[in-house]
């Protein structure tokens, strides 16, 4: 498979088995940097085993998840990576990972993947502003020279720590949080919770942001803030990302790319117009078989 | 009891069954224990002896317990339940703000307020088993409080680490004759050391499993010192430790000891009191050591990691080195304590390092408060000095019989003391947490939003 030009996130051959279940079947498909890429499907398609595979919370069964720092042209290189068994290629250029070889932990500190849950995983009694200070771990563990410096009680870490504290503001502030910065974060209202989540992940700098589900339980009026949140996110920070959703407002509203999964295979892939028109989705959704698809809409009345 | 008149109505009926089932089964399990006793008679004969007046009024308060439990205690929380929460009342801010200040002074000063008050006689007593001893527990509390209160990590042997502390003084001071205080911090490290090296296997499981590898770890090092008689010679353990020395200058009746020095006349309680301010400092320097790593990124990740450990690792937190500084420094402080128990005992057996030390030590962080310095040092304080102070209370053998004897009512103590927390204060003391960090205001978190941990 050619890898066209500005593609980040490449799955390839992607196989998932719990003992006898495949989750999913032979998945392949490319998220393009900048782009929002959604990943739709009925329950229980295989879209969460997909996250937890590229995430590194899953080992694959089979396939190879690359993933691409810096220039383009480092696509070139993943044959070299993936037979030199190496988890990443760093080159002048960029870098290439291969992220099914990668610990969940690494993934989301060297190659850059965050993530939200499903069911919405804060600290629940930590405060708002201390779930984006975890989320700068990594950075402020350095600044503390590995906590030695920190107990010490060296400068450099509470200009580090100010620093983390003033970008942890900043994120409240775009979620419009900032007046419970110092409430516990079990005591927020559901989608406060889901925008801190997100704030969470974003905090992590990543160049890929994969939400699972970040529309869930959200009104109608929500869903339209979040749309909004997630493009901006996408103009100011350049990042891509890659979201499971059931709300078609948003999917339809902002993806730019739509991959569709049934039963763990892939059935359409493809921009929104397409996707929404095209009978093996309508199928799958309405559950039945392909040629029975006219009847159903007409039973359904679509 | 005050019965208003919104108070749920208890129904009489299930409290009395409730109070029968109770009794029977104290009957039940009681008869084989305290209904019949074998005792040899003059003919040296064992015989058996009913004590039925002696059951049936265990019974009986037993029975009346549960009745009142019902009838009182259930809907006084049920009340308590449905009430609003209101504000604290000024006082007790202020109070909260000003205890521990107030309680570090108090610390500094007891040992000259002892004296002054007791004298150089009675002195030592109230120093050395109140002071020191409670002031160790103060400290292992503080250690244990990191793994369990802070990283949510159940541990079941944090002895083993004290025991390890206790060995590596012991055995380097009289083999190689180095001073206490350049074997602290190695008895510190060898602990540590241990601590990693138990924490490598255990990483993988969680909560009940965790505890009892860890449970089984404690009693691996302590029979592994029972049996290597070569090296720690077994049962008899380590007799005549080398004591602390103030800049050399040795706490002796000798011409050169710390009296003749000083020229004063000379008195065990000068050791004692250079003791009891060694581990005061000791205990300060884990509070303050703890009160820092809070506020430092790994604090923080070993307080999400009780939060949320999938949450943790999405976020490029490696839970796996988390979780291992996590033990390294709960053990390190608890090697620390161990070298100063060596010292301070100037002998040391296997016997003082058996489960029923981490139990208690655990029992200290639990009713404190898992992860609250304050409560944990309240509740050394409680547990410690109460079963301390049972030597004290020889007035009882004037009610119950010269053959009474309190110290051995320790463990009920212990055990009501538990009972009685648990009701009032699931999560202990103080079981509030303060955030690390806050923009405007910091807020103290309830109980029940903040997790206990999985292991």
């Amino acid at each position: 498979m050619a890898a066209t030009g500005d593609t980040l996130l490449r799955v390839e051959h992607l196989t998932m088995r719990f003992g006898g279940l495949v989750a999913v079947d032979d998945l392949s498909f490319e998220a393009q940097a900048g782009n929002i890429t959604a990943l739709i499907g009925p329950n229980g398609a295989g879209k969460t085993t997909v996250f937890n595979c590229i995430t590194g919370f899953y080992k694959p069964s089979e396939g190879r998840i690359g993933l691409r720092h810096g220039d383009a042209a480092m696509w070139s290189e993943l044959e070299t990576l993936t037979d030199s068994g190496e988890r990443r290629l760093a080159r002048a250029n960029g870098t290439l990972y291969q992220l099914e070889r990668m610990p969940e932990y690494l993934v989301a500190q060297q190659a850059r993947v965050a993530r939200t849950f499903q069911n919405i995983r804060l600290f629940p009694g930590m405060t708002a502003l201390e779930n984006l200070l975890v989320a700068q771990h990594n950075r402020l563990m350095l600044a503390s020279g590995y906590t030695l410096f920190g107990v010490l009680g060296f400068p450099a870490y509470r200009h580090a720590e100010q620093a983390a504290i003033d970008k942890a503001t900043r994120w409240l502030e775009r979620v419009g949080l900032i007046e419970r910065a110092d409430d516990p974060a079990g005591d927020l209202p559901y989608g406060a919770q889901r925008r801190l989540e997100i704030a969470r992940a974003m905090c992590t700098d990543p160049l890929l942001l994969c939400l699972d589900e970040p529309a869930a339980g959200l009104n109608p009026r929500e869903s339209a803030e979040l749309n909004e949140l997630l493009l901006a996110i996408r103009a100011e920070h350049g990042i891509s990302i890659l979201l499971i959703e059931h709300d078609m407002s948003v999917v339809m509203g902002i993806s730019d790319h739509v991959v569709v999964l049934d039963y763990g295979v892939k059935i359409a892939d493809g921009d929104p117009a397409s996707v929404r028109n095209d009978a093996k989705v309508i199928a799958a959704y309405l559950g039945v078989a392909d040629q029975d698809v006219a009847q159903a809409e007409a039973e359904v009345g679509l | 009891m005050k019965k208003g008149a919104t108070a749920p109505r208890v129904p009489l009926a299930r409290a009395l069954r409730d109070a029968g089932f109770t009794a029977l089964l104290t009957f039940g399990l009681l008869l084989p224990l305290v209904g019949f006793q074998t005792v040899t008679n003059f003919r040296n004969v064992l015989i058996v002896v009913s004590r039925w007046p002696l059951l049936l009024s265990i019974v009986a308060i037993v029975g009346v317990g549960r009745l009142g439990y019902s009838l009182v205690v259930e809907p006084w929380l049920e009340r308590r339940r449905s009430r609003p929460v209101a504000a604290p009342p000024a006082w007790r801010t202020t109070s909260a703000k000003w205890f521990g200040p107030f309680a570090i002074g108090f610390v500094i000063v007891y040992p000259p307020l002892i004296l002054l008050i007791n004298g150089f006689g009675g002195a030592v007593k109230w120093i050395d088993n109140f002071g020191i001893q409670i002031l160790i527990y103060v400290m292992l509390g503080w250690g244990l409080n990191i793994v369990v209160g802070l990283a949510g990590l159940l541990d079941l042997g944090y002895v083993a680490f004290y025991a390890v502390g206790a060995y590596s003084y012991a055995l380097l001071a009289k083999e190689f004759g180095l001073s206490f205080w350049l074997l602290l911090p190695m008895a510190g490290i060898l602990a540590s050391l241990w601590g990693i090296m138990l924490g490598f296997p255990v990483l993988r499981l969680r909560g009940d499993y965790l505890a009892i590898v860890t449970l089984a770890f404690g009693e691996i090092i302590r029979i592994v010192i029972i049996n290597w008689v070569s090296l720690t010679n077994g049962y008899a353990g380590i007799t005549s430790i080398p004591r602390p020395t103030l800049f050399g200058i040795p706490f002796t009746a000798d011409d050169n000891g710390f009296a003749a020095v000083f020229g004063l006349e000379f008195s065990p309680i000068y050791r004692v009191i250079y003791l009891y301010y060694i581990i005061l400092a000791l205990a300060l320097l884990t509070a303050f050591v703890t009160v820092r790593l809070r506020r430092l990124p790994v604090g923080r990740a070993w307080e999400a990691l009780r939060e949320d450990e999938i949450a943790c690792r999405s976020l490029g937190i490696n839970t796996t080195n988390t979780k291992l500084t996590a033990f390294a420094m709960g053990a390190m402080f608890a090697g620390f304590a161990g070298s100063f128990f060596a010292t301070r005992q100037g002998f040391i057996s296997p016997e003082s390092f058996t489960f029923l030390e981490s139990a208690t030590i655990l029992s200290i962080v639990v009713l404190g408060g898992m992860g609250s310095q304050i409560g944990v040092a309240i509740a050394a304080v409680a547990m410690i000095g109460g079963t301390e102070i049972m030597r004290e209370l020889d007035f009882l053998k004037q009610i119950f019989g010269a053959t009474f004897d309190p110290t051995q009512y320790r463990m009920l103590l212990f055990g009501f003391a538990m009972v009685l927390i648990m009701i009032w204060r699931p999560r202990g003391l103080i079981s509030t947490r303060a955030p690390s960090v806050f923009l405007k205001e910091r807020k103290s978190i309830s109980a029940d939003l903040i997790g206990e941990g999985h292991g």
